[in-house]
């Protein structure tokens, strides 16, 4: 861990109970979702962190549980550091508290996650759909979404696909 | 039109009306711009010097639906385009017909995921498929001289019939 880091790492652990890993240099602390606006809000007032430069998740369903893990990448440009926030959500209804308050950036990011996994996030301005049609099923980057959409075309099942394929009319 | 050829005078020459209107379709198809991917750079150098599409009349792209007669769906049609696709080819008045260009205008190509319609016959009655990833330029070449072919041997009375 860089040294700048660690009195930063050491206050989320004081302050939030939170665990962290290291992996090439990189530090993901973890904390409870109930947490993550205090702790963002304490890295962004206290350690200068002022920009969120990702938001994103990640399905680790079937391996672990809770299966997602929601991620806040955080950068200081004042001191040239950066931190990673991890909140651990449950499969079943999955909701984190919304970032923001505290980013005005999270506002989309918060969007896509919503579109892409299904994470709800309370007390967000403008919970919508971003990327996929309003109409749109499911939550296409979750592990068990389906991978492939239509079974391909070959001379040897042709005519059986092509009697189900929806035509466009004229 | 044997009889004016022996009489040496061309003046007048007798023919179908069928025959004249295809042949004014054919000859003046004018293509709408629809690049959607990779397949709109091999469009574009159809149309420019090297390959010059102007040979079988097809050298002017509008940019408006409403002065076009031939859609030229160059590329993937993502989930979210495949609304407008349809709006513009409704604009479009009649008749047009519709080229797929490429695998994935075809029949969705290597993207066989739940963004990108696996054809855009799901979207748009298609008339020509042409195929290749992305097809040279001569293929599109190709393609819109099978079209030709196609509008050349339209009937009156089919278009009668199906306009019912």
């Amino acid at each position: 861990m860089e040294k700048s880091l660690e009195p930063i790492v050491k206050n989320l652990q004081d302050k939030f109970g939170a665990t962290y890993e290291e992996f090439r240099d990189e530090v993901h602390c973890f904390v409870k979702p109930e947490q993550i606006v205090d702790a963002l809000i304490t890295l962004r007032d206290e350690h200068r962190f002022e920009l969120l430069s990702a938001q994103t998740a990640v399905d680790y369903y079937p391996q672990t549980s809770p299966r997602f893990h929601v991620i806040y990448q955080l950068t200081s440009l004042a001191q040239n550091l950066s931190v990673q926030l991890r909140v651990p959500v449950n499969g079943d209804n999955p909701k984190v508290p919304t970032a923001a308050n505290v980013y005005k950036t999270a506002v989309w990011r918060e969007r896509e996650l919503l579109d892409m996994f299904g994470i709800e996030f309370e007390g967000h301005p403008d919970p919508r759909r971003i990327l996929m049609p309003e109409d749109a099923d499911g939550h296409p980057l979750r592990k068990d979404y389906p991978l492939g959409y239509e079974e391909p075309q070959f001379t040897f099942n042709f005519e059986e696909i092509d009697l189900r394929k929806p035509y466009a009319k004229e | 039109m044997g009889v004016e050829q022996k009489l040496g005078n061309m003046g007048v020459v007798t023919t179908t009306l069928e025959n004249v209107v295809n042949w004014s379709r054919t000859n003046a198809m004018w293509p709408m711009l629809f690049g959607l991917a990779c397949c709109a750079i091999e469009m574009m150098s159809a149309q420019a010097a090297h390959y010059d599409m102007s040979r079988f009349g097809m050298e002017l792209m509008r940019a408006s639906p409403r002065q076009s007669d031939l859609m030229i769906v160059a590329g993937r049609v993502s989930k979210k385009m495949g609304p407008v696709l349809r709006r513009l080819y409704d604009q479009m008045p009649e008749p047009k017909w519709v080229i797929a260009m490429g695998d994935c205008a075809s029949c969705g190509g290597v993207f066989n995921n739940y963004a990108i319609y696996q054809g855009v016959d799901e979207v748009v009655p298609v008339d020509v498929y042409v195929a290749g990833c992305p097809p040279r330029p001569e293929a599109l070449i190709h393609g819109v001289l099978t079209l030709h072919e196609k509008v050349k041997g339209i009937k009156f009375a089919d278009m009668a019939a199906e306009s019912k």
